[in-house]
């Protein structure tokens, strides 16, 4: 819905700031991302001089100030020297590493796979230890035509309804660890495709990309079933992760089908709930009839920044420490939606001139939501802008390598000229 | 009390506060008894100040100064400004914001310089004044201007600063390390009592010195090495000078492990290990983005606008920046609002019925939840419109239509019993309800357990003009 508000406002809206592509351009070095006009309007840098009057405001008593200098007995001379002791902890819990995707030699096909979790410590405790696996992005395709904002529209135009080419294209390009394929035409109030149709499209994306697969489903718990277990099957051996298993399926009595199927195939499992700890570990609990500790990940939801953001932060929060403290049952890697981002509407919608343009304003706040959760202590990141994608790759690794600040590069930074 | 029986904001009970008070139960302070009062003091409802007795009278002296020791934060708040101008900066009680509650957002600092021109000044300092946003009902702003001496001439840096002070009440903080230039301001505005940027290695000692003369704030900066920050501190402490901001130095890029890491471990220090020295505020320069020159200007804009996020997430209790625009910043204040928002207490309006503009028994008939966000979004959106109707605000608990409905909070039964609540049915003669479109899946059972048939609406609030346009009244 709001894309298409968005289309008809920006054929409306004449020029139009077409930043996005520049930046793409420059952030992530796309090049071959094809970018189209690059305009700016020009009341943008127009900077308005106006004859100011300085407003004048009454003193204000001062607060005690210019009291004497208190006297000491002795002022220091030379810098007293106190050393910086970081506080170390060592913690009782682990988080399950968990391995998606597989090798030929390990039964799959894939030329990657992609492992994620094992960590001892909080996201990024560095003087802790050092995560042995950095955190990981899937980048989300779909199986139909779907309606999206102009900024995520514009970078997979061309590919729109050929998940094939929207996942090589996402790999090739976008520089994605995974792809999510979210089979949403599988949906009974969308188009109803059946199970052996969605198999065929997750074998087809396996045949386009060598990444590790996740395989999303249309919310309908009992369709969800039915498409999982004829994907797990198609895909035996692949270890692709099925996106998600739920209570709502516990209730209507599947998830042991889906579970089962999963085990039976070697895939690994997303299980998610809404915003509660209890309910996740249950959930869980559940699983472990079924499957090993190491093919299950948590999804705890991902709300978007400016709309519950905090919600999800401090679930994360909340969920890692128990688990480093000694809750087995929380000691899963995580993955977040962070796509959801574009559910904000600032994200997508027009403001006003101050705000634009959305091309930048509509990928940053993807961008926060992604980090601001990768700091919460989430371990993998299901995403769409290319931007977005880029920005999130890289700040991983810059903050996974300790040591290569230069004091120097900062020492003058209050007289730096811009 | 000393180190070793100070308790962490979680474990201090109403007993242990109970305990140091007068116990009169005089009830100055608006409470019952005394141990109500302390209570909402141990949650931080209240300051201890309230019991007068306490403050004024000589006999409470050694349990006033008790109580303020064992409920001081363990990031020690500051103040920068006077009076109703003024910002309180840090005051942090816990490291995780589901400890307690995280106080004093994060104020944002925007620089100008002392050699910008006048007119440019002038507009920058209005643009950061002019900065607002309307969120779920509040108004989220600009907090501070931060003047920059890029000229190091003692009488440009003074006149700039007192053309910015003339122009603006908001809160100042003062950037040179060339204490003659910091001296030369000061003279002119430390009754604004501004922020002294900042201390280092080489001029720490007149830096002090200016502190005390002028009875205002300063800044320690660290430049990436915490044991000179540390040392630093130890210093200006024995110096006398007690009001102090960290800033560890903020590394853009390659640095940005050496940054998040000396946040968190200075933070896990003050709030876990009792490093008094680290107990202070601290100060994050995204803005640092800048001196990488050779980038084009959005690349800045864009690495400026993530890495103050990452600040606000990991433990920045202010952020100096450059960018105004609206892009780079939208997301830092509502993000840092979210933050923020005490975990204790979700963010929702009083459930029941709202009416819009002049319904009548023909008008039509929505429902919404009571997360805040999702009902402002909605109001603002009918009200816009200026549409006639009724909105029935179902309790979820303060969770959105999205998560209430796959969290099972939001079911047809909680939508039915909000139809009974609300009274709409003697409002209205007919009976079509129309619903969010994220809630379509309830649409069946809703139609079953209220006899109500159900038009599902827009995904978003900003298509109900378009939805109602289009099929209102219902056409069967």
């Amino acid at each position: 819905m709001g894309a298409e508000k968005e289309k008809k406002q920006g054929e409306e809206g004449g020029a139009v700031i077409r930043l996005g592509p520049k930046i793409l351009e420059l952030l992530s070095k796309l090049g071959e991302v094809e970018l189209e006009d690059v305009e700016i309007e020009a009341e943008e840098l127009e900077i308005w001089v106006p004859t100011v009057i300085p407003q004048v405001i009454p003193a204000q008593p001062a607060p005690a100030a210019v009291a004497p200098p208190k006297v000491l007995p002795e002022k220091p001379a030379e810098i007293l020297a106190a050393e910086f002791k970081p506080l170390t902890q060592t913690y009782l819990g682990r988080i399950v590493e968990v391995k998606i995707g597989a090798t030929r030699a390990e039964g799959g096909s894939r030329g990657k796979v992609v492992k994620i979790g094992g960590e001892a410590a909080p996201s990024f405790y560095l003087w802790e230890e050092v995560p042995p696996n950095p955190p990981a992005i899937s980048a989300d395709v779909f199986d139909m035509e779907v309606s999206l904002p102009r900024a995520l529209r514009m970078h997979v135009q061309d590919v729109i309804g050929d998940p094939a080419a929207w996942a090589k294209l996402a790999v090739d390009k976008f520089g994605a660890d995974m792809v999510t394929v979210h089979l949403v035409s599988t949906d009974p109030l969308i188009k109803n495709t059946p199970p052996s149709e969605a198999a065929k499209t997750i074998e087809k994306v396996l045949q386009a990309v060598d990444v590790p697969i996740i395989v999303g489903g249309c919310g309908d718990p009992k369709k969800d079933a039915e498409v999982f277990k004829r994907v797990a099957e198609v895909t035996h051996g692949e270890r692709v992760m099925l996106s998600s298993l739920t209570l709502d399926m516990a209730e209507a009595g599947i998830l042991g089908d889906v579970a089962k199927a999963a085990k039976e195939h070697g895939h690994v499992v997303l299980a998610f709930t809404a915003m509660d700890l209890n309910r996740a570990k249950e959930l869980n609990r559940r699983l472990y009839e079924y499957l090993p500790r190491d093919s299950i990940v948590m999804d705890l939801t991902t709300a978007a920044l400016g709309y519950g953001i905090e919600y999800s932060f401090t679930i994360h929060e909340r969920a890692r420490l128990a688990a480093l403290g000694g809750d087995v049952e929380l000691q899963h890697p995580t993955s977040s939606g962070s796509t959801n981002a574009w559910a904000a509407r600032e994200a997508w919608m027009r403001l006003g001139p101050e705000w634009e343009p959305r091309e930048l304003r509509g990928p940053i706040w993807e961008t926060i939501t992604a980090l601001t959760l990768l700091l919460a202590g989430v371990d993998m990141f299901m995403m769409m802008h290319p931007a977005a994608i880029h920005t999130v790759k890289e700040v991983v690794k810059n903050l996974l390598n300790r040591g290569r600040a230069k004091p120097e590069e900062i020492a003058d930074w209050v007289t730096v000229k811009i | 009390m000393g180190e070793e029986t100070r308790k962490g904001v979680r474990e201090l009970s109403p007993l242990d506060i109970y305990m140091l008070l007068p116990k009169t139960n005089c009830g100055k302070c608006g409470e019952k008894n005394c141990m109500a009062f302390a209570a909402k003091v141990v949650n931080r409802e209240i300051p201890i100040e309230l019991c007068t007795p306490l403050v004024e009278e000589e006999q409470y002296k050694s349990e006033y100064a008790k109580l303020k020791e064992i409920l001081a934060p363990a990031v020690k708040e500051i103040v920068i400004g006077v009076g109703e101008n003024s910002i309180k900066v840090g005051g942090k009680l816990v490291m995780y914001r589901h400890e307690f509650t995280y106080y004093n957002p994060t104020p944002i600092a925007i620089d100008v310089t002392d050699e910008m021109p006048e007119s440019e000044l002038m507009e920058r300092v209005k643009r950061v004044e002019g900065f607002t946003y309307n969120y779920i009902g509040r108004t989220l702003k600009l907090d501070m201007i931060a003047i920059r001496s890029t000229s190091n001439d003692p009488s440009k840096f003074r006149y700039t600063v007192e053309k910015v002070a003339g122009a603006t009440r908001l809160p100042l903080i003062l950037c040179t390390f060339n204490p003659d230039v910091m001296k030369s301001a000061l003279e002119v505005i430390y009754n604004r009592r501004p922020l002294i940027y900042a201390a280092n290695r080489n001029n720490w000692r007149q830096m002090a010195e200016l502190a005390l003369m002028y009875n205002c704030p300063l800044a320690v900066f660290g430049q990436g090495d915490l044991n000179l920050l540390s040392s630093l501190v130890k210093t200006l402490l024995e110096y006398g000078v007690e009001d102090l901001l960290l800033d560890p130095g903020t590394f853009p890029n390659d640095g940005l492990s050496e940054t998040i890491t000396n946040f968190t471990m200075i933070r896990r220090n003050a709030c876990k290990g009792g490093d008094r020295l680290m107990g202070f505020p601290l100060i994050g320069v995204p803005m640092t983005v800048w001196l990488k020159k050779d980038a084009p200007k959005e690349v800045l804009q864009w690495k400026e606008a993530y890495l103050a996020a990452i600040l606000i997430a990991r433990y920045a209790d202010l952020l100096i920046m450059h960018s105004l625009e609206g892009w780079v910043l939208l997301p830092n204040v509502i993000l840092r609002f979210n933050i923020y928002t005490d975990p204790r207490k979700p963010v929702s309006v009083e459930p029941g019925l709202r009416i819009f503009g002049s319904p009548d028994e023909n008008s039509p008939v929505m429902f919404t939840t009571n997360y805040a966000l999702t009902y402002f979004t909605v109001e603002s959106d009918i009200k816009s419109a200026n549409i006639d109707c009724y909105l029935i605000v179902v309790d979820t608990g303060g969770i959105s239509v999205e998560s209430s409905v796959a969290g099972r909070i939001l079911t047809a039964q909680t939508v039915a019993d909000a139809i009974k609540k609300s009274g709409i049915e003697e409002k209205v003669k007919h009976r079509y309800l129309i619903i969010p479109g994220l809630a379509a899946r309830l649409s069946g059972e809703i139609e079953e357990l209220t006899g109500w048939r159900v038009l599902v609406g827009p995904r978003d609030s900003s298509g109900i003009p378009a939805f109602l346009k289009e099929r209102w009244p219902p056409k069967e």
